[in-house]
């Protein structure tokens, strides 16, 4: 195989802005969050996005203001480096090289790197410190003197650590495990939150075993984050209730509540100002909270679920990706902007956030080819099966989508696909396939004028065929480009249909193994139908109704381009994914890639381009018409060609600026011994329930 | 260990009484705790708090307050009476009356030299301590209502007082309001209850002229005595604060609430470097089901009653060694001596109650079974005698003949001797005059013939009668060779009826020839008090239990602890053995196997095998579990002298009866809880 040096696979969109918290800025106008490998500035007002950050070839793992100057921001990611960004203007300014060098070390360190990003190169060690952020706290600024080499021997020289310990025995120790800490900006009082859902008020830890704690109890479930107000007179604190809780520092009976911020919180932040404050929830989303009772902005992003359950789609009237997102819903995400367009509520339910609770879940959607209608299929698998089949018109008043029928029950078994016919009239036919043997079509009928009944009465879908083929089990089911034939798989057995006549034509089999997938051929390769079994890819010719090739492959993903021959074969192959692409007119591929990315790929899509590319070179001449966007465990990924990447390159001048700031700097970092301003207490949190405290002298 | 037929006994009802006040005295380390019904129970903290004696109630008396002045122990009740206690004799030494309705409160100063209490026509009263008695010195201005709360300024020249909404500081001296100070007005709660007064529970008067108060709103508040003003407040429950106590070094207050929890605060400073401090809310200690009602801040623990009438020390972690005797939390809920007496030979069971006394006579089973299997009743328990005391004072002791055929019991003012005579299904209760001698006893014991009644007098003394038919003759007065005064809190014959041995609150152990009417020797004296004690019916040794759990065999031939004994304090009790917080009760001897000593605490009952090894120190104690499904020769080399049996859970009494089988009477605290009012409305998450 050839290496393909003009195409590579970049992290498009879908990243995580909650990965870590968010940082807002002096002036409260711009917040700034992390995504994947770069970071992201939004205005706080307005939502947008302003800026995108990039450099970093690595995860980015924090985001501290530089304390020096307010216009800037550090940022420490899992390449290794630490590097200074100017937010306003969004250009690289200095990069860090972390002198560490094992990976272990790095791994642990890397929390407090970067929360230790204002000395500039001055590193701490913390050892047996959870990695999570959330777990280190910094107090009240005293004036400290720290060295850069030794690190570990500068850690015993310099710390006095104090350890506090939580009862470890019995029933209440598996549940108090801390689980996030915050210090007080004035006062020496530490908070932190623990598992059984306790806020604990730590004081008095001048001498060993002085201390004590107070214990405030709201959260039903672990807090997750916890964060003073900048003048120390309230603490925030967040879990899984979704509720942001306001406690007032010194009368903790008094607490306000900020509810139904939509799903839990896992971080909570306040601007330096105390006029916003800011909670980013495990649904990918950032709300920003106005005097602390208003949400006055949502930034959110793709949202991953449990696990995406339906297709991906791409929206033919917005562009937009669609898929399940939160629980219950369809989200619309724009891959243009990295940001999500809006939610559609399908099992308008309200979703009860508790474990062990089965609940309405989308499981299967789909989007007609003008995209005026939305199929979907929610299912709840309780005792038995409860199935439920939406179909949603296109408003172009209110420019959404709007029930038009519900069909509760619409098969006996779980629902395995559905599809709609391609046909470009304006009747148009749903299939759906069903594990209890049927698939059956529904069609849009028009109320009979004839009977007398009022005529304002809306079209709705009906069942207009049920088949079956020797009581087999079907899987999948696919339609020709014209809609002229419908291709369902029983089996080891392909059935063809006339949808207008609803005859089967003809089957096809190749046994043995059961068909996974099946795809037609598009444009010129229209006679054609691709089949996945567990073990092979075989092609049939629909004219001679014989195979015309086969071959030995795991597909695990069958996709056809709309608007080119090319057809996509994800295989997985052991941990990694390799990628195909070919016409179904001759069985060599014109692109692979292997090792494409870990992880088994299951969910992938083309999205045609708005304006065709006119890449000549044949291995990426596949991209020109259309982008594949597929979806491993964590992140949406893409191709990006060479054109693209030197029209991206010529567009920022910032890779001249990083290459000339990272040359000079690899001199000076060692050298630079600043004493600055730095905390008192850096707060630690052991995995093992002990709270370290560790008084930097 | 054996196999026992079980008699599971739960028809005792016993109901302890509501803790409605408490007093420390950090000098002997002695607790008084005061019950709803007049009874003072003195607990000796130096000692695992051992209730080291029970002073019984009256009708007509009840306890508001308790304070110690020096050794002397006071108390005030809503007679309007100040009682001083005999802590001696174990009875009230006199009373006086303070004229001014009921007494609410009492509260004496720090050098123990006056008392001050608190009167419903809102008076404070000062009372000057003479020898034997105290004296009215001085009323101070009148209020306009109760006065709820005392506390002394520690210099002892000012007074806070609580009333209803307001505080005020009196000058002692002059017995004026101080100048300077204007009434403290307490806030009342907001909303619906507006209108209704804000009773001040409790006041606090640290020597920084800081007061701090709890009330009936729910609120502790600080305030500055020396200009009148509230500093903070305190939010700390939707009912009422009913107590507060302060530690010695005023660095901690405790606060107990209706809902039943102890809210602790701190006095410290906000930051490291910056001397100024505050008072902090930090713990909340979760230890009771009703009303907190009084407490105390020891050095190390916070001991809280109230009226779910369990006594909790809840030891503070940072005070003590963690995993130390003094670390595990206590919660003391049955009275540390018996309140049962079994007839063994005749099965019957005698429960004293501080009003009366119930005699039942013990079901009859004819089956056998396997181990752990429940036997079909025969022939049901059933109630003989409920006998209702005369008088208005509380019995203290009471006890039953082994033959079942003689009953008595004692009160402070009166002893009483009953024949009960059998016949068939009836029963016949004679009362049988005693002399003029006995007016009244500490403790009282037949001897194992039933021919004798000892009944323990002042200083330690043991009056012995002779009984015959309706008869009680009195035949001599045995009297130790020691000058302590305290009450004899054990005694004990042997079956044989040689000895009897008595012990007082002194921790002394004396021992009498009963067959020659003389003094026979005083057991070494060891530093904690016993807390139960038996004579083996064939070897002529005491056994000896103490509140800190050891165990002693004295031979009383030899004058000398036996080999046994010896060899269990050389080799040391097993570690789990001396953690244990509740003391043993009771000990007896098993009829059939003459190595076996039988005792019970409040947790469990134990047999211990002399034959046996003594417990390694790394082994397991309570083994039995894994013992049963050993095989016989791992059995054999695993099984150790102490035999523990976890079973039955809240035990009063554990009794071997004549026919070898076992008495276990229980009393599960669930049901003492449900028979208890309902406590204050919480709202509980999911409900």
């Amino acid at each position: 195989m050839v290496a393909h040096a003009d195409t590579r696979v970049v992290h498009r969109g879908g990243s995580k802005i909650n990965f870590r918290a968010p940082v807002i800025t002096q002036d409260s106008r711009f917040l700034i969050c992390v995504s994947g490998e770069c970071i992201k500035v939004f205005s706080t007002s307005t939502e947008e996005c302003i800026h995108h950050l990039q450099g970093h070839k690595e995860l980015v793992t924090g985001l501290v203001l530089n304390p020096s100057n307010h216009l800037q921001v550090f940022s420490c990611s899992e390449d290794g480096t630490i590097r200074l960004w100017d937010f306003t203007d969004g250009i690289l300014i200095r990069v860090t090289l972390l002198h560490l060098k094992t990976p272990s070390t790095l791994h642990s360190t890397r929390v407090v790197v970067e929360q230790h990003v204002m000395v500039k190169g001055h590193t701490i060690v913390f050892q047996s410190v959870s990695t999570d952020p959330k777990c280190i706290a910094f107090g009240q600024g005293v004036r400290m003197h720290a060295l850069t080499h030794s690190l570990t021997h500068s850690l015993t020289h310099s710390h006095t650590v104090f350890g506090f310990a939580l009862g470890t025995s019995g029933e209440m120790a598996a549940r108090n495990a801390f689980t996030c800490v915050a210090c007080h900006p004035k006062d020496d009082c530490i908070a932190t939150g623990h598992g059984d859902g306790k806020i604990r008020l730590w004081r008095n830890f001048n001498q060993e075993k002085e201390y004590t704690f107070s214990t405030v109890h709201w959260h039903h479930s672990g807090v997750n984050a916890l964060c003073f107000t900048p003048e120390g007179t309230n603490l925030l604190s967040g879990g899984l209730e979704s509720v942001l809780v306001q406690w007032r520092y010194g009368q903790e009976g008094q607490k306000d509540f900020l509810p139904r911020l939509g799903s839990s919180i896992k971080e909570i932040v306040v601007s330096p100002d105390g006029s916003l404050f800011c909670t980013s929830h495990t649904d990918n989303k950032i709300t920003v909270i106005k005097n602390c009772t208003k949400v006055s902005a949502v930034i959110q992003g793709l949202v991953h679920g449990d696990g995406v359950k339906t297709a991906l789609m791409v929206d033919p009237r917005t562009k937009a990706l669609v898929l399940n997102g939160k629980p219950g819903h369809l989200q619309f995400y724009s891959l243009q902007r990295d940001q999500q367009l809006y939610n559609l509520d399908i099992v308008q339910q309200e979703y009860i956030n508790q474990s062990n609770l089965d609940q309405f879940e989308v499981v299967k959607a789909a989007l007609d080819s003008r995209g005026s209608w939305l199929a979907t299929v929610e299912q709840r698998s309780a005792k038995e099966v409860e199935i439920s089949l939406k179909l949603w018109a296109f408003d172009e008043h209110t420019q959404s989508f709007v029930l038009n029928t519900t069909i509760s029950a619409p098969h006996d078994g779980p629902i395995s696909e559905i599809c709609f016919s391609p046909s470009s009239q304006n009747s148009t036919t749903l299939v759906s396939v069903s594990l209890d043997g049927h698939f059956k079509a529904w069609q849009l009928t028009q109320p009979d004028p004839s009977d007398g009944k009022q005529s304002d009465e809306e079209a709705s879908w009906s069942c207009d065929f049920v088949g079956d083929y020797h009581s087999l089990e079907p899987k999948c089911c696919c339609f020709s480009a014209d809609g002229s034939l419908l291709a369902v798989s029983f089996k080891e057995v392909v059935t063809v249909w006339s949808p207008a006549s609803w005859d089967l034509l003809t089957t096809l089999s190749q046994p043995p193994g059961a068909i996974q997938d099946l795809c037609f051929g598009r444009l010129s390769c229209s006679k054609y139908l691709l089949g996945a079994t567990d073990k092979n890819l075989c092609c049939w010719n629909l004219l001679t109704c014989s195979l015309e090739w086969s071959t030995a492959l795991d597909v695990s993903l069958l996709l056809a381009d709309p608007l080119s021959e090319n057809v996509a074969a994800f295989c997985g192959a052991e941990k990694t994914t390799d990628l195909f692409v070919f016409r179904p007119s001759e069985p060599r591929p014109h692109f692979s890639q292997q090792a494409l990315c870990t992880g088994r790929v299951t969910r992938a899509v083309f999205a045609p381009r708005d304006e065709p590319l006119d890449g000549c070179e044949e291995s990426s001449q596949w991209l020109n018409r259309s982008q594949l966007y597929f979806l491993t465990h964590n992140m949406l990924l893409t191709f990006l060609t060479k054109p693209e990447e030197e029209r991206l390159m010529a567009l920022s001048k910032q890779v001249a600026v990083l290459k000339k700031h990272k040359q000079e700097f690899l001199h000076t970092s060692c050298l630079l011994f600043i004493s600055l301003f730095i905390s008192q207490f850096a707060l630690t949190l052991s995995a093992i329930m002990t709270l370290v405290l560790s008084i930097l002298t | 260990m054996g196999e026992f037929k079980v008699h599971r006994v739960r028809f005792f009802d016993y109901m302890p009484s509501a803790i409605s006040a408490m007093a420390f005295n950090v000098h002997t380390e002695r607790l008084a705790v005061a019950r709803a019904d007049g009874t003072v129970e003195i607990y000796n903290f130096a000692d695992n708090c051992f209730q080291e004696k029970v002073i019984p109630g009256k009708d007509g008396r009840t306890v508001e307050a308790l304070c110690w002045a020096g050794q002397r122990l006071f108390s005030t009740g809503l007679n309007g009476e100040i009682v001083e206690y005999d802590l001696e004799n174990l009875r009230s030494k006199y009373t006086v009356e303070a004229y001014g309705g009921p007494v609410w409160t009492i509260s004496s100063n720090s050098q123990g030299t006056q008392l001050a209490v608190g009167c419903e026509d809102g008076t404070v009263k000062i009372f000057e301590l003479v020898e034997d008695s105290i004296q009215f010195q001085s009323n101070f201005d009148r209020l306009k209502s109760r006065v709820l709360s005392l506390s002394w300024h520690p210099s002892g020249t000012q007074i806070a007082a609580g009333t209803m909404d307001m505080i005020r500081v009196f000058n002692v001296t002059t017995g004026e309001t101080c100048t300077a100070l204007l009434q403290m007005m307490v806030d009342r709660a907001a909303g619906a209850n507006k209108k209704k007064e804000v009773a001040v529970w409790s006041v606090v008067f640290l020597s920084d002229n800081t007061v701090i108060s709890g009330d009936s709103a729910g609120k502790v508040q600080v305030w500055d005595s020396q200009m009148g003003t509230l500093i903070r407040t305190h939010l700390v429950t939707k009912w009422d604060v009913m107590a507060l106590a302060v530690s010695r070094d005023e660095s901690s207050l405790l606060a107990g609430t209706s809902e039943g929890s102890v809210v602790q605060f701190q006095f410290i400073s906000a930051r490291l470097d910056q001397p100024d401090k505050e008072w902090q809310r930090t713990r909340t200690l979760r230890s009771h089901s009703h009303d907190v009602r009084a407490l105390v801040h020891t050095d190390t623990a916070a001991v809280s009653g109230g009226n779910d009438a369990h006594l909790v020390v809840r030891p503070f972690m940072e005070k003590v060694v963690k995993g130390s005797k003094e670390s595990a939390p206590c919660k003391i809920t049955f009275p540390h001596r018996s309140l049962v007496s079994c007839g063994k030979k005749a099965g019957i069971l005698l429960f004293q109650f501080p009003e009366r006394l119930e005699v039942w006579r013990l079901g009859e089973s004819n089956e056998n079974g396997i181990p752990g299997e429940e036997l079909s009743v025969t022939k049901k328990p059933e109630a003989l005698i409920h006998l209702k005391r005369k008088g208005d004072d509380h019995i203290c002791c009471s006890t039953l003949s082994p033959c079942g055929g003689w009953l008595a019991y004692a009160s402070a003012s009166s002893v009483r001797l009953f024949q009960l005579q059998y016949d068939n299904d009836s029963i016949a209760l004679t009362k049988v005059k005693l002399p003029k001698v006995l007016r009244w006893a500490n403790q009282l014991c037949f001897s194992a013939d039933s021919s004798r009644l000892f009944a323990s007098f002042s200083q330690s003394s043991v009056l012995v009668f002779a009984l015959s038919k309706s008869e009680a003759k009195y035949v001599h007065t045995l009297k130790p060779k020691s000058v302590s005064k305290q009450a004899v809190h054990l005694m004990s014959t042997s079956d044989d009826g040689q000895w009897l041995a008595t012990a007082n609150s002194d921790c002394e152990v004396h021992v009498y020839n009963l067959k020659k009417l003389k003094y026979h020797c005083t057991v070494p004296v060891y530093g904690s008090c016993p807390s139960a004690m038996a004579i083996h019916p064939t070897g002529s040794n005491v056994v000896m239990v103490h509140a800190d759990q050891k165990i002693f065999e004295y031979s009383l031939e030899q004058k000398e602890y036996t080999e046994w004994s010896r060899s269990l304090a050389k080799k040391g009790l097993h570690g789990s053995w001396l953690n244990r917080v509740a003391p043993v009760t009771h000990v007896s001897f098993s009829a059939s196997n003459p190595d076996y000593i039988i005792l019970h605490d409040m947790n469990m009952f134990c047999i211990i095998d002399k034959s046996l090894p003594l417990p390694e120190k790394d082994s397991d104690l309570c083994n039995q579990n894994q013992l049963r499904s050993m095989n016989e020769a791992a059995r054999v080399k695993d099984s150790h002298a102490f035999k523990i049996c976890e079973m039955f859970k809240n035990l009063l009494c554990v009794g071997l009866m004549e026919d070898h089988s076992l008495v276990v009477v229980e009393r599960p605290l669930l049901d003492i809880a449900t028979r208890l009012p309902a406590p204050v409305r919480q709202k509980k998450f999911a409900t």
